[in-house]
């Protein structure tokens, strides 16, 4: 039973960049085991490799050496479009700069990940539409990005990171290009879902939003200090 | 597929000055193409339609070593009667035709004559000409002085100020004619403004003697044009003495005629629309530009859509189909150029020239065709784009600025 409440777990990571002669090593030696419900915060200088951990557990980028497991699965085997379907469906991501697409409206954006899956036109839009509602952003829905405030687009992009029903959400600098209240509401909203059984891993620079989560790891160089 | 669609169209509508830039290449290609295939088309069809009109059955006998070339070579009576006695020659006759001058009313000019025979050889003629009296009547056997008209003569301003009609005098060469019948419209001016008088007045008032200026024959059933002809080559030469290789009469099959026409024509319509279809292969390459700026400029929106599930195949549909949608509807937009090109030609075809049963032909395979070669040209330029975006890995897309 112990096993299964084990959703994230990292073996010995290795993630190295190959930049001509020189070889990076961006992150070393990583064990991790992350619990199911658990909202944890990753800290730690810039380069100390806080976003490739995080892009690692989101299968959007493979290990050097090592196994990294995503619900008892182990993602360094998986075909491309397998891995695409770990992304589609277990995990949803926040990014810094929101990434939203700039040609569709709040709405589109939300319902874009369904687009990738098996979901009937009309589940998409009221999946969509309820997720929008839920962060508040229910008169927005047929704005596009560049009429929303970055607090705006950032709750746009957390409904999308939702609309697949993911187990896994990974924030990397959330709150990074919001002010301080702004910023806030999206912790608010990350430790909400966190309360309805959600994993949450966070990057954060702020370490008084760090502390808002359960567990805290701190890197430097590439690995876990202790 | 909806959804590929959707999103293609959607990023279409966001550089649209680009995307119409782009399908410029391809809507005047296409236009061009389909102009002329639907021009080559009717000139075709208007083509073997006359060719048909006059009949398979039919041979003319001219002099001269080639069809249309100026001769001082003859044909006479005698030859008119060895090409009676060859065998498969049904029926045969002579007519003469020369430029003369024509005088109605006040009003004087040249015109072609043409001197038919009075008997019922004439028919074979008529045959080949497609034509038949629309008012009044033929020429009778036995008749000197009666003229029929071609159709432009009986308009005003269609040959003469005032139009001529049934009963009226024409004076050719000093002589008097008077209007028995008016031919039907054939549908080229040239034609439709001659005038057709009985052949012996003909040699007469046009200084023939005894010479004829074109035979044509009839088959008989059951012979194969071709041969007939081969048979009165080899009559022909026998009795004028003549060398193969040196024959001063030459024999037309329409069959013949025709098949050499449509020969040449495909070779002349196809290096046409070669030269069209090269300005799509630039409009082709034009969309291959775009796409691929589109992939450079979109990178990070497609980390993004890779990061939220998307497949490489479901990258590389959404860009094919973005650029073969700009081949689609420059193909769209070309085809209604194409055929207002097609249909203005046609119209000035009609006005200038008078060639009235001339139809710029847009068959459904034209519209279909040009169609889906659009929509191929623009997804086959937009393939390597395509395939460029698709096999972006998802962190160094996202990492793209
Ligand atoms: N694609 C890449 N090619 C080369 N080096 C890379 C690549 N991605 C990351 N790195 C390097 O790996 C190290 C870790 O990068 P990472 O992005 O994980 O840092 P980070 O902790 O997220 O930093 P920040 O707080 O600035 O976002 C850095 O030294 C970075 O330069
Ligand atoms: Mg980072």
């Amino acid at each position: 039973m112990a096993e299964t409440q084990e959703i994230i777990k990292l073996e010995n990571a290795h993630k190295d960049y190959r930049m001509g002669e020189s070889v990076i090593h961006a992150v070393e030696s990583i064990d991790l085991n992350i619990k199911k419900g658990d909202f944890i915060a990753i800290v730690g200088p810039s380069g100390s490799g806080k976003s490739t951990i995080m892009n690692l557990v989101g299968a959007l980028d493979l290990a050097s050496k090592g196994d990294i497991f995503l619900d008892g699965q182990n993602i360094e085997n998986l075909s491309e479009s397998e891995l695409a379907q770990i992304r589609g469906r277990k995990v949803g991501f926040i990014f810094q700069t929101f990434n939203l697409i700039p040609t569709l409206t709040a709405l589109e954006n939300v319902m874009l990940p369904m687009m990738f899956q098996d979901i009937g036109r009309e589940e998409r839009r009221e999946r969509a539409e309820k997720l929008l509602k839920d962060v508040g952003l229910e008169k927005r829905t047929n704005h596009l990005p560049a009429e929303l405030s970055g607090g705006e687009r950032q709750r746009v992009a957390i409904a999308r990171a939702l609309v697949n029903n993911p187990e896994v959400i990974l924030a990397d600098e959330p709150t990074g290009n919001l002010d301080t209240k702004t910023g806030r509401q999206v912790l608010e909203i990350l430790k909400n879902l966190n309360k309805q059984g959600k994993t949450v891993i966070m990057v954060t620079h702020d370490l008084e939003m760090a502390r808002e989560a359960k567990h805290i790891i701190r890197l430097r160089d590439g690995k876990i200090e202790k | 597929m909806k959804d590929y669609f959707f999103l293609a169209f959607n990023n279409l509508k966001r550089r649209k000055l680009r995307s119409w830039l782009t399908m410029l290449g391809i809507f005047i290609g296409i236009a061009a193409v389909v102009a002329l295939i639907s021009l080559g088309q009717g000139l075709q069809d208007y083509i073997t339609e006359q060719f048909e009109m006059m009949g398979a059955n039919k041979l003319i006998v001219m002099p001269g070593r080639g069809m249309g070339m100026m001769t001082a070579d003859k044909l006479t009576s005698k030859d008119l009667n060895v090409i009676e006695k060859t065998k498969g020659v049904d029926m045969a006759t002579a007519v003469v035709y020369s430029v003369s001058l024509i005088k109605f009313k006040d009003e004087v000019k040249s015109i072609f004559v043409i001197g038919l025979p009075t008997d019922k050889t004439a028919d074979i003629f008529k045959e080949m000409g497609g034509f038949e009296a629309e008012k009044g009547r033929d020429l009778k056997e036995g008749e000197r002085d009666k003229v029929v008209i071609g159709y432009l003569l009986a308009k005003d301003n269609g040959f003469f100020e005032k139009a001529v009609s049934l009963r009226d005098k024409l004076v050719i060469k000093e002589k008097e004619f008077r209007v028995v019948g008016i031919m039907k419209q054939i549908g080229n001016p040239g034609d439709d403004s001659q005038v057709y008088i009985p052949i012996d007045t003909a040699k007469e008032i046009l200084d023939k003697k005894d010479e004829i200026d074109a035979v044509y024959v009839q088959t008989k059933d059951g012979f194969v044009p071709e041969q007939v002809a081969e048979n009165l080559e080899k009559q022909l030469r026998k009795s004028r003495n003549e060398k193969e290789g040196e024959e001063t009469f030459n024999i037309q099959t329409f069959e013949k005629l025709l098949e050499t026409f449509q020969k040449v024509f495909s070779v002349v319509q196809g290096v046409l629309v070669g030269i069209a279809a090269i300005s799509l292969l630039v409009g082709g390459v034009g969309i291959m530009n775009t796409m691929y700026t589109a992939v450079l400029e979109r990178t990070k929106e497609i980390g993004t859509m890779k990061a939220v599930g998307a497949k490489n195949s479901d990258i590389l549909l959404i860009f094919l189909f973005e650029s073969g949608l700009l081949g689609l509807i420059g193909g769209l937009i070309g085809i209604v150029i194409g055929v207002g090109l097609g249909k203005g030609a046609e119209y000035i075809a009609r006005m200038a020239l008078g060639v009235s049963l001339f139809r710029a032909s847009f068959p459904l395979w034209l519209i279909f065709g040009a169609l889906v070669f659009s929509f191929v040209i623009g997804s086959a330029s937009g393939i390597l784009p395509a395939i460029q975006a698709a096999k972006l890995k998802p962190v160094d897309a996202l990492r793209y600025e």
